[in-house]
C-alpha cells in the first residue's frame, strides 16, 4: 500500500521546513529536500505521490530535476513554484509536464487546494495501472 | 571605415561644414551647397559665353569691316583712275602739239573745246614756258602773261614732272583743282601744260558708294582741308584737323567720336597723289546693328540661363539640405531613442533582480507567520490570542503590500519585451495610474478614471503603451498644483481606433512650447527633465501606427488625446 506523501523541494531551507510545518499541522505527509539532487534520492529511496518543486534552485536547477522525475516516474505529479512574475516560466513547467505552478510568496489554502488535486490525479492514474 | 569617415571628414572641412549640430549647421551647408553648386554650374556657362563673345566679334567685325574697306578702295581706286585719266589727257596733249601750236591760242582754244567735249569737268588750259611765265590760256580769266615762276607748284612741276593741286575755290565759286605736267622738246627745252578741273567729277565718284542716309564719305588732305563737301562734319575748303585718321598704306578701321559726339566707325584710305584721303564715315551703331543684336541676345540666354540654374539650385538645395536634416533628425532620434531603452532595460532588469532576490525572504516571513497562525489557532488556551492574531494579519498584510511591489517592478521590467498582442486599454490605463496613486494621494491630487466600459480590444504593445501613458501621467502630474485634477477618458473613436484622453488642469502651454513638444531635447523642467519624454512617446504612438492631438492654454490645463489603430499597421510588427 503506498502512503500519500509529499516532497518539498527548494533551497530555502527556512521557508520549506516552515512549510512542511504548516502542512503537517493539516495532516499531509510531507518530506523535505534542499536541492535537485537530494530530492531524486529520496524519490528514489521513498516516492512521493506529489512533488512541490522550486524552479530556482543553486546547482541543480527545477527544470532539470521535472525531467528527470518525470522521464523516471511518470506518474508523480509536480507542482512548480517560481517567482512572481515569471509566468513563461511556469508555461515552460507545464509544457515539460508539471500538474501545475504556483507563484511565491505562496497562498498557502491555494497550494493544499492544488496538492490535493494533483494526488487525486496520482492515485486515479495508480488506480488504473492497479486494475491492468 | 575609419577611411571612409576620414574621407567624409575631409569632404566635410573642404566644404567648411563644421561638427556642430543646430540649424547654424544646416545653415552653413545649404550656403556651401548653393555656392558651390553655381560655381560649377555658371563659371562654365560665363566662360563659354564670354568666349562666344570674343569670337562673335571678331568674325561679325571683320565681315562687317570688310566691304567698308573693299568699297573704299574701289572708290579710291576710281579717283585714281579718274586723276590718272585726266593726268594722260594733258600729258597727251603736251606731248603731241609743239610749243608753237600750244603756244597759239586759237589752236590751243580748238584742242580744249576738243577737251571739254570728250572728258567732263575742265575748266581751263594753258601753256607755261620754262621761265615760268603764261604764254597762253583758254578759259575764264585773263591769265596770259602771268608769272608762276616762284610759286611753289611750278617748282614741284620742275621737279616730278606732274603735279597735282589740293582743290580751292576758283571760278564762280566752284570747288576746282589743278593738274599740270611737264614735257621736254627733243632739243632739251621743257614747257608745261596747265589745266583746272572742277570737282562735281570726285562728288559723282562718291556718290556712286551708294550711301545709306546716315553714312557719309568725303576726301581730306593730310592738313584736314574738306577737298568734298562733307555731308555732316564741314563744306569743301572747311578745316577739320581732327577729322584726319592716322596714315596707313592699307584701308584701314578706326572708332572716333565725331565733335557732336557720335560713335562713328572710320573707314579710309590714303592715297599718294594728290596726297587725299578718302574718309567713309558710318555710326557705330548703324554698321554694329548686327553685332549688338547678337550680343543682345547672348546676353539674354547668358541671364535666362542663369536665372534658371539659380532658380534650380536653389529649390534643389533646399530639397536636399531638408532631407538631410530630416534624416539626422531621425538618426539621432533613433540614437537617443535607443540609448534610453537600453537605460529602460537595464534598470527593468535591475528591478527583476530585485523582486526576485526579494521573493524569497518574503516566502520565508510569510510562512512563519502563517505557520504562527496556525499555532495559535490550534491552541484554544493560548494566552491574548486575538492580538498575536492582530500581529500576524498585520505581518502578512506587509507581505501583501511588498507581493504588490515586486509585481509591478517586474511588470516594469516585462515591458522591454516588446511584443503585439490583443489588450484591453482600460486595464493598461489602470495599471499606469496604479504606479501614480501614491503621488496622488500624498498631493491630494484628483485622478480620475472614465474608463468606456465597452472598449473593443486592441492589438498592440503592452509595455510601450504603459510607457506612453506614464509619460503622458508624468507631465500631467508635473503640470497641476498640489489638489489638481487629471482624468483618463478612453473612448471608441471610430472603425478603426480608440482614443486615450488624458485631462489637466495644470499650468497648460504656450503656443510656442506647443509647436516644440515633440522634438528631442526640448524641456521645459529646466533641471530635471532629459526632454525626451515627449519626443519617445510621440515616436511609439506613431511607430504604433498612432497619433496625437494636444491642446492647450497657459494657466488653463492641457488636453491630450492618444489615438491608437484597433490593429497595428504592417510596419508595426518590426518594431522592437
Amino acid at each position: 500500500m503506498k502512503t500519500w506523501k509529499v516532497l518539498l523541494v527548494d533551497d530555502e531551507v527556512e521557508f520549506v521546513s516552515t512549510l512542511a510545518e504548516r502542512l503537517g499541522l493539516r495532516d499531509l505527509h510531507v518530506d523535505v529536500a534542499n536541492s535537485g539532487e537530494q530530492a531524486l534520492s529520496q524519490i528514489e529511496a521513498d516516492p512521493p505521490s506529489v512533488v512541490v518543486l522550486d524552479v530556482m534552485m543553486p546547482g541543480m536547477s527545477g527544470f532539470a530535476v521535472l525531467e528527470r522525475i518525470k522521464s523516471m516516474h511518470p506518474d508523480i505529479e509536480v507542482i512548480l513554484l517560481t517567482g512572481m512574475g515569471a509566468a513563461n516560466e511556469g508555461m515552460a513547467g507545464l509544457r515539460q509536464g508539471a500538474f501545475d505552478y504556483l507563484v511565491k510568496p505562496l497562498d498557502l489554502e491555494e497550494l493544499i487546494q492544488k496538492i490535493g488535486e494533483a494526488m487525486k490525479k496520482s492515485a486515479g492514474r495508480t488506480r488504473k495501472h492497479d486494475g491492468q | 571605415m575609419n577611411s571612409e569617415k576620414h574621407e567624409q571628414n575631409l569632404l566635410a572641412r573642404f566644404m567648411g561644414i563644421p561638427e556642430i549640430g543646430g540649424p547654424q549647421r544646416y545653415a552653413i551647408i545649404r550656403r556651401t551647397f548653393i555656392v558651390l553648386m553655381l560655381l560649377i554650374t555658371v563659371l562654365p556657362l560665363l566662360l563659354m559665353t564670354v568666349i562666344n563673345y570674343h569670337q562673335y566679334r571678331t568674325v561679325i567685325k571683320d565681315e562687317i569691316m570688310t566691304p567698308q574697306k573693299s568699297l573704299v578702295n574701289k572708290t579710291k581706286h576710281s579717283f585714281e583712275v579718274f586723276l590718272a585719266n585726266r593726268l594722260a589727257t594733258v600729258r597727251f596733249i603736251s606731248s603731241a602739239y609743239s610749243y608753237n601750236d600750244l603756244a597759239d591760242e586759237k589752236k590751243l582754244n580748238r584742242v580744249f573745246q576738243v577737251l571739254k567735249r570728250e572728258f567732263q569737268g575742265f575748266v581751263d588750259l594753258g601753256l607755261i614756258n620754262s621761265s615760268g611765265i603764261q604764254v597762253s590760256y583758254v578759259g575764264p580769266y585773263d591769265l596770259k602773261g602771268k608769272s608762276y615762276a616762284d610759286q611753289e607748284w611750278f617748282e614741284q612741276v620742275k621737279v616730278n614732272g606732274v603735279y597735282v593741286s589740293d582743290v580751292f575755290m576758283g571760278y564762280r565759286r566752284f570747288p576746282h583743282l589743278v593738274i599740270a605736267v611737264q614735257h621736254y622738246s627733243d632739243s632739251g627745252e621743257f614747257w608745261v601744260v596747265r589745266a583746272t578741273i572742277e570737282t562735281r567729277s570726285i562728288d559723282q565718284l562718291i556718290a556712286a558708294m551708294g550711301l545709306d542716309p546716315q553714312s557719309d564719305a568725303f576726301f581730306l588732305n593730310q592738313n584736314g582741308t574738306f577737298q568734298t563737301t562733307s555731308k555732316f562734319y564741314g563744306k569743301v575748303l572747311d578745316s577739320c584737323s581732327e577729322c584726319v585718321p592716322p596714315v596707313s598704306h592699307e584701308p584701314a578701321v578706326i572708332e572716333w567720336k565725331d565733335p557732336q559726339g557720335k560713335e562713328v566707325l572710320l573707314t579710309y584710305a590714303y592715297l599718294t597723289r594728290p596726297e587725299f584721303i578718302l574718309v567713309l564715315a558710318k555710326p557705330k551703331a548703324e554698321v554694329l546693328k548686327v553685332w549688338y543684336a547678337l550680343r543682345g541676345d547672348l546676353l539674354l540666354v547668358f541671364v535666362i540661363s542663369v536665372g534658371i540654374i539659380v532658380v534650380v539650385v536653389l529649390r534643389l538645395t533646399r530639397v536636399l539640405v531638408d532631407r538631410i536634416q530630416l534624416s539626422d533628425e531621425k538618426r539621432e532620434l533613433a540614437y537617443r531613442e535607443m540609448q534610453h531603452s537600453h537605460k529602460l532595460s537595464s534598470i527593468g532588469r535591475l528591478a527583476a533582480g530585485v523582486a526576485h532576490e526579494i521573493n524569497n525572504p518574503m516566502a520565508i516571513i510569510n510562512e512563519k507567520a502563517g505557520l504562527m497562525k496556525d499555532i495559535i489557532e490550534l491552541r484554544p488556551d493560548f494566552p491574548e490570542k486575538p492580538k498575536f492574531l492582530g500581529l500576524v494579519q498585520s505581518i502578512t498584510q506587509s507581505v501583501d503590500r511588498c507581493r504588490t511591489i515586486t509585481h509591478r517592478l517586474l511588470g516594469f521590467a516585462r515591458r522591454m519585451e516588446v511584443e503585439i498582442e490583443v489588450l484591453d486599454v482600460n486595464d493598461v490605463v489602470k495599471e499606469t495610474a496604479g504606479f501614480l496613486e501614491k503621488e496622488a494621494l500624498h498631493r491630494n491630487i484628483g485622478l480620475t478614471l472614465l474608463l468606456a466600459p465597452d472598449l473593443p480590444r486592441i492589438a498592440s504593445d503592452r509595455g510601450q503603451l504603459q510607457q506612453v501613458f506614464l509619460n503622458i501621467l508624468n507631465n500631467a502630474f508635473a503640470a497641476v498644483k498640489d489638489g489638481g485634477l487629471v482624468s483618463i477618458t478612453t473612448w471608441e473613436k471610430d472603425l478603426d481606433a480608440i482614443g486615450v484622453t488624458f485631462q489637466d488642469n495644470g499650468i497648460g502651454m504656450s503656443e510656442e512650447t506647443m509647436k516644440h513638444i515633440f522634438e528631442p531635447f526640448f524641456t521645459t523642467k529646466k533641471n530635471s527633465g532629459t526632454g525626451l519624454g515627449m519626443s519617445i512617446t510621440y515616436g511609439i504612438i506613431k511607430k504604433l501606427g498612432g497619433d496625437i492631438d494636444i491642446q492647450s492654454k497657459p494657466g488653463e490645463g492641457t488636453r491630450l488625446v492618444v489615438f491608437l489603430p484597433k490593429k497595428p499597421k504592417e510596419q508595426t510588427r518590426e518594431l522592437g
